[in-house]
């Protein structure tokens, strides 16, 4: 009987696994979204040198593992080097980091204090435009 | 199931899936609370092993050692499962499998707030023996520990609980406050609860180079906990409290390691318990068992 439930939850933990969704197509429609008050915002950390040398690193601990090593995009989450999230405000990429898109499967990283998802930002910008969209 | 089967079962099991999905470069932000949660949710596609082990002294018996393994998978953005075994071995007695739990936290909303709720509800199927003091709640006192091993395993206790979490981060702190109502399955009445926190990085700005021991790796933080009786007689009366100071070393790799002795507040309560844990996260755990069943690229 236990061999049985325990089974079950495995059955149960398998089938969410497996139940990740196919590709989706990215819109990108959640940075248009974003309150005006909020896309306005500076990064304070933009005269800082260090900022996107830091935001890199955290980038590999936190979002390389859906985004990508550079940033290009995998099946499961949009390029971050679109045209769209690269013209985005700082303030816009802020908030989408603070607030996730919880629906899609982007978690909410307001775990990280405030100056880490700034230097988040700061090394999203320097990756720059590229050419083919995923 | 005998504590010897159940080893015999997790080690060879743990040591597969460390090697077996090798993580990348992956680096966890666990807060460093043993019984309270805060607002975050695993991260979608993300499985955390955690051992977690309780030291307890006992007035009038013998201490214990109370251990439980923790299978945490973000399901979604706003839902997170697990699934909890444990044990205890009480120093001149025996060591004995508890039981099982399973537990799932849902995120309401989709933005932060000012309070961010989670509501979690878990299932028990533990027995009497069960020391590990997930929560505490009801008129738990520290003398309903004192019933030896093969007595308390006979009793079997089935029981839901209720738990509305509310957290909130503030200038790099974490505020956070759980109510829980719990339910023995049989005919008994509701009990309740609460565990609350704070905790802070030791510092807010990541390095600009890779690091261990970096001030950022670590977040300090206290939390208290307690009973509050049950449906009948709510209150303080004939309840357990403790405070617990801790620390989390989140480590690079997936591994963090918290650290929280923990003192009774009044008499009813275990004098001092030593509380640790490790946990290891797997990033993208889902999206590599999904591989393997389907055989899609990554």
């Amino acid at each position: 009987m236990r061999l049985r439930a325990y089974a079950g939850i495995g059955a149960l933990l398998l089938l969410a696994a497996a139940a990740w969704p196919a590709d989706g197509t990215w819109d990108y429609s959640e940075i248009q979204n974003v309150p005006e008050k909020q896309k306005v915002k500076t990064n304070p950390m933009e005269k800082d040198p260090e900022a996107a040398m830091a935001g890199k690193i955290l980038f590999e601990d936190h979002c390389e593992e859906c985004h990508g090593a550079n940033g290009e995009g995998k099946k499961k989450a949009p390029s971050l080097r679109a045209r769209e999230v690269q013209e985005a405000t700082p303030g816009a990429i802020f908030w989408i980091l603070t607030n996730g898109v919880v629906r899609k499967k982007m978690p909410v990283w307001s775990k990280l204090p405030e100056q880490q998802r700034w230097q988040l930002v700061s090394y999203i910008k320097s990756l720059g435009v590229e050419d083919t969209k995923k | 199931m005998k504590l010897r089967e159940l080893r015999k079962f997790f080690w060879p099991m743990l040591i597969a899936a460390f090697s077996f999905f090798n993580a990348r470069s992956s680096h966890a932000q666990e807060n460093p609370y043993i019984v309270a949660y805060d607002h975050y949710l695993e991260e979608p596609g993300s499985l955390e092993i955690e051992y977690f082990s309780t030291i307890g002294t006992q007035r009038g018996g013998p201490n214990y050692h109370a251990y439980w393994m923790e299978f945490e998978y973000g399901v979604t953005a706003w839902w997170t499962t697990e699934v909890y075994l444990s044990g205890q071995s009480t120093f001149g007695d025996s060591s004995v499998f508890t039981g099982t739990r399973f537990e799932n936290r849902f995120r309401p909303f989709k933005h932060e707030h000012f309070i961010n709720p989670v509501l979690y509800v878990e299932f028990e199927n533990i027995n009497g023996a069960d020391k590990i003091m997930k929560e505490v709640e009801g008129h738990d006192v520290e003398s309903d520990y004192l019933t030896p091993n093969n007595e308390g395993k006979k009793e079997h206790k089935h029981e839901m609980e209720l738990k509305l979490i509310l957290s909130r981060n503030y200038k790099g702190w974490n505020f956070t406050e759980n109510t829980i109502a719990s339910k023995n399955l049989t005919n008994e009445p509701w009990e309740f609860g609460y565990a609350m926190g704070v905790s802070r990085p030791l510092a807010l700005k990541a390095s600009a180079h890779r690091c261990t021991f970096c001030r950022q790796n670590f977040i300090a933080g206290v939390e208290m906990y307690g009973g509050l009786g049950d449906r009948y007689s709510f209150g303080l009366n004939d309840t357990s409290h403790y405070l617990g100071a801790g620390i989390a070393w989140n480590m690079p790799q997936g591994w963090t390691i918290r650290v929280e002795p923990t003192f009774g507040l009044n008499g009813n309560s275990h004098q001092f318990l030593m509380r640790w844990g490790l946990s290891y996260e797997i990033p993208g755990f889902g999206r590599k068992v999904s591989a393997l069943f389907t055989g899609r690229q990554q």
